[in-house]
């Protein structure tokens, strides 16, 4: 960048929310330079003139919300999601970086791979594409990654999501040879020879349908293994889309018992149920299934304790020729960057820190992005920030999401919360729900 | 009505609409030219994603004794295989000018799925393991008319029917168990814990695995296809095990009372659930199924699209 080209953005009437603050925040106008917070002054003070101005007032700012699994498609699936169209969809949710699942073609187990996914993330410039790695070669669940040359490439996060890893020995050696590099194991818990053919939860809806179940065990099998392989290994695993109230339980205790688990739940899985696909719409099919209302309290309550760390959207675009297809065709997946603030908001009943925690500062600190993302609003930090209207009703309209693809579950409901503007590095990539590039 | 999807959206009163025309169709079968004009120009495609000769052919002769136009449209050699969507094959025909889709697919949900894409009439000629309305109505149909009941709510009222087999992987058995139940009967599955749905005790039947505890005291004894690849996904230790718990061989025949009706849907599996010759049963009305399929199927074809002219046929 020119050294003459000196970026000044004034942030002006917010209530700041952020890790140090309480429930209440407090209200600051913020003057950034350069991608930094410079000055902080109460609402009103005194705040050096900036090249732009974004309008805060009654509106909350908070650090920019990190996405533990976003599908970005690219490379190799572009029809369905590009990065560039992904990372507009996520700076209009409210997130400043996204960590990129790596199921794409090729699978992102190379640092050939990694960078490019980097790259494309930086040249959108939306938000920062945080590329994760994967657990086995090509997500082939037989040999392991060279997790430390990914780490070169700035990797913390291992996954073959899509797919568990389904052999035992293959997984402890995988948590053996990580416990010292410092990165963490995040499952796609699934025993998959549990699951051939399932299109939903597998439970009495399932059974008047006449649809192939995909059974709770099948996730709490893996849940299990991997907790007890924790304990004897000393690795790290992060338990991605936790879906039943069972694994929910399993994860308390591990916590209790001070391993080193954490847990995410996406949205869908809190606010929609296996009653969905009575419509047999392939857009409520996604993997791991929508459950039963008892699954959804119960990750609520997970989410409210905090056995559930964060909220990712497991964000995965898929193009409308793919899903109209019958649904064992169909391929499993819903869109989420665009309406996870607002279901969060809506739906949980938690005061708004608590989910601002869950979708920024705890997901940062999972993502190891935590020296950049989900920072207090204080003077010095970097500038990732959302502004954001939680009170703002709006109707999910999937005509007008960022998204290459269309498939909302969502489609036509009313939701509550709303991000108003998007700050990255100190510019302002979304004003008035509008993306800037 | 405007579908036939399934027996839940049919209702009672459907289902007795469609037995009182089945009765004018069973009439007109009996004609030395069994052949009405009811649909003289409406287009029928029969969309068979899954193949079924047997019910394809029911169909095609239904739409053909009520004069209908009917087509074929075969998937082995259409663009289905050529990566076209299920939308754009349904969008591409529908575009031909068609009254109604008869629709056969292996997966569950297809015919809800065509008819947001179709302003044709879609009536389900069975999905995955979900429905097959059709097959209900005339086993409906066969069991009144053998035991000489008329189309009424309650027709089948006081009747304990026993439904033995692979539940679990049935849409016939699904779309029974609504049908009988909704007519008054009471129903009894019989079955392994493999071979039962997730969750059975939501649905409004009996349970048990002892076929021998039921046989003698049943009005109805309905055997389900074993399929033969059921073996291979461990939901029973062989064929042998299956057929000596679950076939209805000779001592259980001998069991049934007099008056005890013997149904199948068809294939019959030899030597698997069916152990006698069915021409040896003193009720076996497993043929008299086949032929009221045809005539129920002009009844539900007739329902669909021959609102027009309802005189025609009778």
């Amino acid at each position: 960048m020119n050294a003459r080209e000196v970026n000044t953005l004034n942030i002006v009437g917010g209530r700041v929310i952020d890790p140090t603050t309480d429930a209440d925040g407090r209200l600051v106008d913020i003057h950034v330079v350069d991608g930094r917070i410079a000055v902080i002054v109460e609402a009103g003070g005194a705040l050096p003139s900036a090249d732009s101005v974004l309008d805060a007032s009654n509106a909350v700012v908070s650090p920019g919300f990190v996405d533990l699994h976003t599908h970005l498609r690219e490379p190799g699936r572009e029809e369905s999601e590009t990065i560039e169209t992904g990372s507009r969809a996520a700076a209009l949710g409210g997130f400043t970086a996204v960590v990129a699942m790596p199921n794409t073609d090729p699978a992102q187990d190379s640092r050939a791979v990694v960078e490019f996914v980097r790259e494309q993330g930086r040249r959108a410039g939306l938000c920062e594409v945080v590329p994760s790695g994967c657990i086995t070669v090509g997500r082939a669940g037989e040999q392991l990654v060279p997790y430390a040359e990914l780490m070169k490439s700035g990797v913390t996060l291992f996954t073959d999501d899509g797919n568990g890893v389904q052999d035992p020995l293959l997984m402890r050696r995988a948590f053996e040879y990580s416990s010292d590099l410092g990165v963490t194991m995040a499952q796609h818990c699934e025993v998959s020879r549990l699951t051939a053919g399932a299109v939903m939860h597998e439970g009495s809806c399932c059974s008047h349908l006449g649809l192939p179940g995909w059974p709770s065990i099948a996730e709490e099998l893996m849940v299990h293994r991997d907790i007890e392989l924790v304990r004897i290994t000393g690795g790290r695993l992060h338990v991605l889309h936790v879906s039943t109230a069972r694994s929910v339980e399993m994860i308390r205790a591990a916590k209790a018992d001070g391993l080193s688990v954490t847990a995410e739940v996406t949205p869908h899985h809190f606010t929609l149920d296996d009653e969905s696909l009575r419509s047999f719409d392939p857009v409520f099919k996604v993997n791991p299934p929508l459950r039963t209302m008892a699954d959804i309290e119960a990750l609520k309550a997970g989410l409210r304790d905090g056995t559930i760390d964060a909220i990712a959207t497991d964000h995965a675009p898929h193009a409308d020729h793919l899903k109209e297809q019958p649904l064992d065709t169909a391929p499993p997946g819903m869109l989420g960057l665009e309406t996870a603030f607002a279901l969060s908001v809506g739906e949980l009943g938690m005061d708004l820190r608590s989910v601002l925690a869950c979708l920024s500062w705890n997901p940062a600190r999972i993502a190891g992005i935590a020296d950049r993302h989900g920072r207090p609003v204080a003077v010095g930090e970097p500038a990732n920030l959302a502004v954001l209207d939680p009170g703002v009703g709006w109707t999910v309209d999937r005509r007008r999401l960022a998204s290459k693809s269309r498939n909302t579950p969502y489609e036509g409901r009313s939701v509550t919360g709303r991000v108003r503007h998007t700050v990255l590095n100190g510019r302002a990539v979304v004003i008035d729900q509008v993306a800037q590039r | 009505m405007k579908h036939l999807r399934g027996i839940p959206e049919l209702g009672v009163e459907g289902i007795v609409r469609i037995l009182n025309l089945a009765d004018h169709m069973v009439e007109v079968n009996r004609r030395p030219v069994p052949k009405v004009p009811a649909l003289v120009g409406r287009t029928v495609v029969s969309l068979f994603f899954e193949d079924s000769t047997r019910t394809r052919i029911s169909f095609e002769t239904a739409a053909k004794r009520l004069s209908a136009d009917i087509m074929t449209f075969s998937v082995s050699t259409s663009s289905v295989n050529k990566g076209e969507s299920l939308r754009d094959t349904i969008e591409t025909v529908s575009a031909m000018g068609v009254a109604a889709f008869i629709v056969r697919h292996k997966t569950s949900g297809v015919p809800w799925q065509v008819s947001q894409w179709t302003d044709a009439s879609i009536i389900n000629a069975g999905d995955g393991w979900h429905q097959h309305p059709t097959q209900a109505l005339l086993d409906c149909h066969t069991i009144r008319t053998e035991l000489g009941r008329p189309a009424t709510e309650d027709c089948l009222a006081g009747l304990r029917i026993a439904i033995v087999g692979d539940v679990r992987h049935s849409r016939v058995a699904r779309s029974d168990i609504q049908a009988f139940t909704a007519l008054g009967a009471r129903v009894v599955v019989v079955a392994p814990r493999t071979l039962l749905p997730p969750e059975v005790h939501t649905w409004p039947v009996e349970v048990t695995s002892d076929l021998d505890s039921v046989v003698a005291d049943v009005d109805v004894v309905y055997m389900l296809r074993m399929q033969r690849e059921r073996m291979s996904e461990a939901l029973v230790p062989d064929l042998g095990e299956y057929s000596n718990r679950f076939g209805l061989d000779h001592a259980r025949a001998a069991r049934l009372r007099d008056e005890c009706l013997v149904m199948h849907p068809g294939p019959m599996n030899r030597g698997v659930e069916m152990l006698v010759d069915p021409a040896d049963l003193r009720r076996s009305v497993v043929t008299r199924q086949v032929s009221n399929g045809v005539a129920v199927r002009m009844a539900v074809l007739f329902d669909v699209l021959g609102d027009t002219n309802p005189e025609v046929a009778s």
